[in-house]
């Protein structure tokens, strides 16, 4: 029974019921946020109370069974193998697990996923038209703005938000408004040319 | 993490009501208001703050998030992202000191997600506070002991400490409002009212697991800031280790209101290396009536720092502080 289950059965067997939740093709409609209260009592005891959530991740509904404590880089990682996200320092130190929740750049690793149901999450998944690259990611293959590439999913998710944010007008501002991503390959001087380089593209189209 | 559940608020009423057992900031509090959640889940995954239940005061953000320029003063909704008020044209423009503690604060991703009121009440960086294999702290064990005193303290305060915690407030935002003489509006339990901010942080007073002198149950709803002819000259200085993305090792907030070369009233606020957020009223009162020369400058910095302590590493903050001190004074001169 759930007692012996430890907390790693218990997460893939949530994928499970999100998988089944989607080949069942069950509509999901923007659900309220009352739907979304975590059992009180199961939690007081310590045991893993599950939260049924809807989240909208790049386009999508998905319906998870989650524990309150699931952040949302977990939820993507392990509940939806949405691996692109990656998990640096999981406090918010350096900038790995950025994402856009409703269009705003903001650190995974510290948002609970309880927390962002009826809002829209895109991932670096949720970035090309396809096959079609956008142009930060074009941008930083173009300029070599990577070396093991750890960092350059949430470095081009917080590009392109900088871009937006109309704070990527010069090397210094892209370089003020990136230092919440950290490279441990350096890869600092490329990363910012990507930038200005997308950044224009951006802007003509 | 520990296991907690989860709700969102409804409203504030519905809140007030419950009184909510949120404690004055000790880690061990029930219920913690889940803002941003860029201090709170942090210090959950560390195990240091361990609450069994988080309300989720976002939903609160339409009433108490917004931004008002008033003839009398600022309104900050506490709910308002750091980044919505860096950005905001009016508080750039007649109150660059507050803009520019934000805009030099955490990264831009952070900003996004955290509140004004979070980032009041975000706890320190002491890194025997975030490790909880440390037995002696005072602040997680009322009356374990300082591990920081005798230990690494190179970060730590010099200003407003004693020996039960020499811990820093890590905050930009607050050091700026010091000075600017804010009121924080709360609502809770026995209803609303309104502080000073420089009564919302507690000294250590050999109990430094007390953080607040919040309520149970009680929430800063909104951070008032009074107009004065000071607040357009005003800046806020912070030195770091490194150029962006990392807390202040030193800083001053300075509003300057000048006859010409005569200082009409000045406002200082001293961060990095206090233990609350601090404002430098004696050295306020050296400056006023004065020209605001390098001389005069030099003697309010001396007096500010005059009562550091210090504990080892942390030797090189009083000079440190003066400095910082005397260039924002001279660069909010020359404004
Ligand atoms: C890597 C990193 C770097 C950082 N650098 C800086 C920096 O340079 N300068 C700086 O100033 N800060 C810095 N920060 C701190 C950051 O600014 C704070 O964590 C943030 O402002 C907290 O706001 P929040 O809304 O996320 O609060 P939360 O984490 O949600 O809450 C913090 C605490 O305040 C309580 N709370 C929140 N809102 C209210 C309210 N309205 N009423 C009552 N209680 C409330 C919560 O219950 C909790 O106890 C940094 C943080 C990180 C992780
Ligand atoms: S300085 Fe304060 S927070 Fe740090 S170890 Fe000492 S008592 Fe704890
Ligand atoms: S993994 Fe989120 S900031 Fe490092
Ligand atoms: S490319 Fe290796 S960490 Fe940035």
């Amino acid at each position: 029974m759930s007692g012996t289950l430890n907390r790693r059965e218990v997460l893939s067997g949530s994928v499970l019921g999100v998988a089944a939740a989607g080949l069942g093709g069950a509509a999901l409609g923007a659900a309220g946020p009352d739907a979304v209260a975590a059992t009180p009592a199961a939690a007081a005891q310590g045991s893993p109370a599950r939260a049924e959530i809807v989240l909208r991740v790049n386009g999508r509904d998905r319906l998870l069974a989650i524990d309150p404590r699931t952040t949302l880089l977990d939820a993507l990682r392990e509940h939806m193998a949405l691996t692109g996200s990656k998990k640096g320092c999981d406090h918010g130190q350096c900038g790995a697990c950025t994402v856009h929740v409703d269009g705003r750049r903001v650190l995974s690793c510290l948002t609970l996923a309880v927390a962002v149901q009826g809002k829209a999450v895109t991932t670096i998944e949720g970035l090309s038209a396809g096959d079609r690259l956008h142009p930060m990611q074009q941008a930083f293959i173009a300029h070599d703005a990577f070396q093991c590439g750890y960092c350059t999913p949430g470095q081009i998710m917080s590009a392109v938000a900088c871009v937006h944010e109309g704070h990527a007008g010069s090397p210094a501002e892209i370089r003020e408004y990136m230092s919440g991503n950290l490279c441990r390959c350096a890869a600092y001087p490329n990363i910012v040319a990507a930038i200005e380089d997308a950044r224009n593209q951006m802007e003509r189209s | 993490m520990r296991p907690f559940t989860y709700e969102r608020a409804d409203g504030l009423a519905e809140l007030a009501r419950r009184a909510l057992q949120t404690g004055q900031g000790q880690v061990d509090a029930e219920v913690q208001f889940l803002a941003g959640g860029t201090s709170l889940i942090d210090l959950m995954k560390l195990d240091v703050l361990r609450p069994r239940s988080l309300v989720d005061i976002t939903p609160l953000a339409a009433e108490h998030g917004t931004v008002e320029l008033r003839p009398d003063g600022l309104r900050i909704g506490a709910l308002a992202s750091m980044a919505s008020v860096a950005v905001h044209p009016g508080v750039v423009e007649q109150y660059p000191a507050i803009a520019e503690s934000l805009r030099l604060a955490a990264s831009a991703q952070l900003r996004n997600m955290a509140t004004i009121g979070g980032n009041l009440l975000q706890r320190t960086r002491c890194p025997y506070f975030r490790d909880p294999s440390w037995t002696a702290c005072n602040k997680r064990l009322p009356g374990s002991g300082c591990a920081a005193l005798d230990g690494i303290n190179r970060n730590h305060a010099v200003l407003g400490v004693d020996t039960s915690c020499i811990a820093q407030y890590p905050g930009d935002l607050g050091v700026v409002l010091a000075a600017l003489d804010a009121q924080v509006e709360l609502a809770g339990p026995r209803g609303a009212r309104r502080v000073p901010f420089s009564t919302l942080h507690r000294p250590p007073g050999g109990q430094p697991h007390v953080e607040t002198t919040l309520l149970p149950g009680e929430l800063i709803t909104e951070v008032a800031v009074p107009a004065g002819a000071w607040t357009r000259r005003s800046l806020y200085l912070k030195i770091r280790d490194r150029a962006s993305y990392e807390f202040a090792i030193a800083s001053a907030a300075v509003a300057l209101d000048l006859d010409g070369e005569t200082v009409r009233s000045v406002r200082l606020g001293i961060g990095g290396m206090a233990y609350r957020p601090w404002r430098a009223a004696e050295a306020e009162a050296a400056l006023t009536g004065k020209p605001l020369t390098e001389a005069n400058a030099e003697a309010a910095a001396e007096i500010a720092l005059r009562d550091a302590v210090t504990n080892g590493h942390n030797a090189y903050k009083p000079e440190l502080g003066r400095r910082t001190l005397v260039r924002a004074l001279l660069q909010a001169r020359a404004m």
